[in-house]
């Protein structure tokens, strides 16, 4: 289903519960929300409030236990396990706290490697990501040669190369010091602006909250 | 995890080090039992300088001259077709010494002297024979022998008695083989003046005949073993730096809680060794067992090489015990040392530099590619100026590590080429994750190597060896029926029989003396002069009309062995000590004589009775129509009651030479499959051990869009790959393995060379075990990855982890 009415994700009654041993934790306990086409929203809440599980479910990487996710129409529930390696690869773009770059992969090819693998690949729209995000003197580098603002800077690179409809971000900020992060977040949302995809982002930071589009906070297993 | 792992590598390096040592305490300790025997190479003698024998007067001139010798009289005997060492001693002389004298002059010394005395047997002789203990068996002559009495201490395949019935058995009356020396001192009269010139002194040495002929086949058994040691030693290796890096942040922990670095490094040297004594009292138990289970395969070895009898059954000294205690400690704390120096060196405060994995790898690779160069030229140097069989082996090992060295920075080059022809991202990946993963993989590896490439060498060799061998038997043993007559008698009545049969083409007698030459036991084989030698026997080097010119008796063909040994070539003339003076021979023809220990001298048939007439003339071979082969042997087996080990056809002789060859060989293929099983438990080790440390390098993978089911095939291409170029880089060093052990090694082990043959089967078949060992080493941690959990994938990605 996509239609106007409908975001590029689209969470209606999203349940999802953690056993222990000795108890359940119900983790979300009916979460709705929509991210629009274009729209930057941050997610916020504290310590162990599910934040990055809601994120985690969203990119399929896990599964709920209740509850629909929708991105751009298709509904995560009816997908198996390669289906949702197609949306993760199609769709979605993902960046991590800790960068989780490929070592052993050059800048340049850490920052082909999705849209590539997704056959996604647009020279054009590579050298101006390359550009933005200032890695031309970079590409021929790997990882570990890199400080953390510029990981993460590939990091996005990599996540927006295929032009995802969704950029999904836990903490990308949360290894950088205050004016790294302001920087790469600057960038993120000017791109993801010219890109035109949706961008949820958790975070910790009211500051950085702030930036965005909206503001959206998780308490309590539910979307306050 | 790790534990098993330490355990696993603990186990295998003591196991095959252990159980290769108590082969060689084994043999050792009857080569002792040989050497102590009644004056073996162990006791000073007197013997004659054309060694040949001398009248027993000069025994006595030189008692009356104060000299405390006994004089030994030694032949050999057929009893049943078995030939045996006979030695006549002079109990009451005999040096105490010299063997177990003592012990038989205690408890018989009357019944060994008196008629008609003893000839005391080892067990193992005594159940060969199947005979009973105070059984008096027949010789081939004819002469009832003495009562057999069991003597626990004897070596196989030795018959003692006294001098007096031994001369009478050997047909050497008055006549002595030599003279011990005991250490007695007191005032003797120079041995020119008693003796003249007849009599030379020989010295005991230290190292008895057998232990130098066998020395090349226990540093062979002993390089397995230690091949097999270092290949467990880098599971031990790999398993300790894991566990180290796993247990970093709490080492960390516990120094900034104040446990001193000297302190923490005690508890880690005291776990190590635990976990050695632990390991290595298995090892010990393991290493019995591949022992006891490889004992009669070595014992059949050394028997078919070198004639060297050792017991079936094994017995280890406590020393073997704790030697092999003290090697799995030491390996342990050896494997272990880099981990335990950077525990010594572990600031509290972890590093904020990131793993610069790259850089550091790149150096390693440079220094393991340089040191590689220095090996090889040092292995080109020693076979350029080395002449030895150590030498040979220091080739052999210079080879080896210079290419396991230079395994990690070939296979980086070939990982690179990949990634650089590689258009597709995950194809670009996986080369470039290869070269990545080599660090962890490379010990694993090399150990893959270094057995893959002993593998291809042995067995390129074995397999160069039988061919040949084949070849050379059907010229060897081209007679269609071999007789062993029971004595000279019954050898006359057998040919005197056959004459009349009009199915028998010819009769070739064969003849054998042994005699001491250059120092050295040597068999004169006498054949006659017929078309089925001329035909069917391959010489390698010879006069023309070689053949004609061995007739007369003044020629000879000597063996390969004994024309490397001596430096023999065609044309020279060599003396041999004979019954009736000294023999002048003129070579005329080299020959290959695989497998026998001793050097070997052919020459005409009737010549040789004529030098040697107290020779047994009781073999044989027949030439006769092969269809009426199984009709002959029923009529003379009906007529002569010969059983089956006096009486066969060629095919049965050359089946049970086949045999004996293929039991010669079975040591090392199981030695073989033992070091190639380890490198591959080297590999599941490696690959277990990393694959923990493999999930934040494969998770992001997961999260972009590859499945797990892909990352787990790629995972495992990735190993097979690897595998593959590891294998056939072991190809080309096997192949020169191989060559350096025909061309150098075995023809300073042996005395033979033989041509160097290349079998493509054989290789591919190689390969293919190999790879299966790879897939095997590499589909439980694929599995694992294939049926992960997502929640094992997403912890990856946890901020707090």
């Amino acid at each position: 289903m996509s239609g106007l009415d409908s975001g590029v994700l689209d969470i209606t009654g999203l349940t999802k519960s953690y056993r222990s041993a000795s108890e359940t934790v119900a983790v979300l306990r009916g979460v709705n929300l929509r991210v629009g086409a274009g729209e930057s929203v941050a997610l916020t809440g504290e310590s162990g409030s599910g934040k990055s599980t809601l994120l985690h479910l969203i990119a399929g990487l896990d599964a709920a236990d209740g509850g629909e996710i929708r991105v751009d129409g298709t509904a995560l529930s009816g997908l198996n396990d390669a289906g949702r390696a197609a949306l993760r690869r199609n769709r979605l773009g993902l960046v991590f706290q800790q960068f989780n770059l490929i070592p052993s992969l050059s800048v340049e090819d850490n920052l082909k490697f999705q849209s590539r693998l997704a056959a996604r690949h647009d020279a054009a729209w590579h050298t101006e990501l390359t550009e933005r995000l200032g890695l031309g003197d970079l590409l021929r580098r790997y990882p570990e040669q890199l400080s953390g603002g510029q990981q993460q800077r590939v990091a996005i690179g990599r996540a927006l190369a295929p032009k995802p409809l969704l950029l999904l971000a836990d903490e990308p900020t949360g290894n950088l010091d205050e004016d790294t992060a302001d920087e790469v977040l600057r960038l993120a949302r000017d791109l993801v602006a010219r890109s035109g995809c949706g961008f949820l982002m958790v975070t910790h930071s009211a500051r950085l909250a702030a930036t965005l589009d909206r503001q959206v906070t998780l308490h309590a297993g539910l979307i306050a | 995890m790790q534990l098993a792992t330490l355990l696993i590598g603990l186990i295998s390096a003591t196991a095959l080090w252990s159980g290769v040592q108590a082969l060689n305490q084994q043999a050792r300790h009857s080569y002792d039992r040989a050497a102590a025997i009644f004056g073996g190479a162990r006791t000073a003698m007197l013997v004659a300088k054309d060694g040949g024998a001398f009248p027993q007067e000069l025994f006595v001139d030189l008692r009356r001259a104060g000299w405390p010798v006994s004089p030994v009289v030694e032949g050999r005997i057929q009893i049943g077709g078995r030939s045996l060492r006979l030695l006549g001693i002079e109990p009451v002389t005999m040096p105490g010494e010299a063997g177990n004298a003592p012990a038989l002059a205690r408890v018989e010394l009357q019944a060994f002297i008196a008629p008609p005395g003893r000839m005391l047997v080892a067990p193992e002789t005594l159940s060969q024979l199947k005979l009973a203990e105070g059984a008096r068996p027949q010789a081939n002559n004819g002469m009832q022998l003495p009562p057999l009495r069991l003597q626990q201490s004897l070596v196989p395949d030795v018959l003692v008695v006294d001098i007096g019935i031994a001369q009478e058995i050997l047909n050497m009356p008055g006549q002595v083989s030599r003279l011990l020396v005991g250490k007695a001192g007191g005032k003797r009269a120079a041995l020119a003046s008693v003796a003249g010139d007849r009599l030379q002194p020989i010295e005991p040495d230290a190292a008895s005949d057998l232990e130098r002929l066998t020395d090349s086949f226990h540093l062979n058994l002993t390089a397995f073993g230690l091949l097999s040691f270092f290949v467990g030693l880098f599971i031990v290796n790999s398993a300790v730096g894991l566990a180290f890096e796993q247990r970093l942040p709490m080492l960390r922990t516990l120094r900034s809680c104040g446990v001193s670095a000297r302190m923490l490094n005690g508890v880690l040297v005291i776990e190590q060794v635990m976990f050695a004594l632990i390991a290595g009292l298995a090892g010990l138990a393991c290493g019995y067992f591949i022992a006891a289970a490889l004992l009669p395969d070595v014992a059949a070895s050394l028997r078919g090489l070198y004639g060297a009898a050792i017991p079936g059954q094994l017995t280890l000294k406590p020393q073997w015990w704790l030697a092999g205690i003290a090697i799995a400690v030491l390996g342990a704390l050896a494997a272990s040392a880099v981990s335990l120096v950077k525990a010594v060196r572990l600031p509290v405060l972890a590093s904020a530099q990131p793993q610069a994995w790259r850089q550091a790898q790149q150096r390693w690779l440079k220094w393991q590619g340089a040191s590689s160069v220095l090996i090889f030229a040092v292995a080109a140097g020693l076979l350029w100026l080395g002449d030895s069989l150590l030498a040979g082996f220091a080739v052999l090992a210079a080879l080896m590590i210079g290419a396991a060295l230079a395994l990690p920075p070939i296979l980086e080059r070939v990982l690179a080429l990949g990634e650089g022809i590689s258009d597709k991202p995950l194809a670009r990946w996986f080369w470039a994750d290869s070269r990545q993963q080599l660090s962890g993989l490379s010990l694993a590896l090399m150990a893959l190597l270094l057995a893959l490439a002993v593998n291809v060498g042995v067995a390129t060799m074995v397999e160069s060896f039988s061919r040949t061998f084949l070849v050379w038997l059907d010229g060897r043993l081209a007679s269609d029926v071999y007789v062993f007559a029971k004595d000279d008698r019954q050898s006359n009545d057998i040919r005197t029989w056959l004459r009349s049969r009009s199915e028998v083409q010819a009769i070739l007698p064969t003849g054998r003396a042994d005699v001491q030459f250059a120092g050295d036991p040597v068999e004169v084989f006498g054949i006659v002069d017929h078309a089925t030698y001329r035909e069917h026997w391959p010489l390698l080097e010879a006069v023309p009309n070689a053949w004609v010119r061995l007739r007369p008796g003044d020629a000879a063909f000597i063996s390969e062995q004994l024309a490397r040994r001596l430096k023999l070539s065609i044309g020279d003339r060599i003396d041999i000590p004979a019954t009736n003076g000294t023999w002048r021979l003129e070579i005329a023809g080299i020959y290959a004589d695989y497998g026998n220990p001793k050097g070997q001298i052919t020459v005409n048939y009737a010549a040789l009775t004529r030098y040697f007439p107290a020779i047994p003339q009781t073999r044989f071979g027949l030439r006769v129509e092969p269809a009426q082969v199984p009709e002959l042997i029923a009529a003379i087996r009906e007529k002569f009651m010969l059983d089956d080990r006096s009486l066969a056809d060629q095919a049965t002789v050359k089946a049970e030479s086949r045999r004996i060859f293929n039991r010669t060989f079975a040591v090392t293929a199981a030695l073989n499959a033992f070091t190639l099983g380890v490198a591959g438990v080297a590999l599941l080790t490696s690959l277990l051990t990393l694959a923990n440390s493999r999930l934040p390098q494969l998770a992001p993978l997961w999260a972009i869009g590859v499945t797990r089911q892909r990352l787990a095939a790629v995972e495992l291409l990735k190993t097979m790959a690897v595998a593959l170029i590891t294998a056939l880089l072991a190809l080309p060093l096997g192949l020169m393995v191989a060559w350096c052990l025909l061309a150098v090694v075995n023809v300073k082990a042996f005395g033979w060379r033989l041509p160097f043959q290349v079998f493509p089967l054989q290789l591919v078949q190689l390969v293919g075990v190999a790879m299966l060992a790879a897939l095997f080493a590499a589909l439980l941690p694929v599995l694992r990855l294939a049926r992960m959990q997502p929640a094992g994938l997403i912890r990856i990605f946890a901020n707090e982890r």
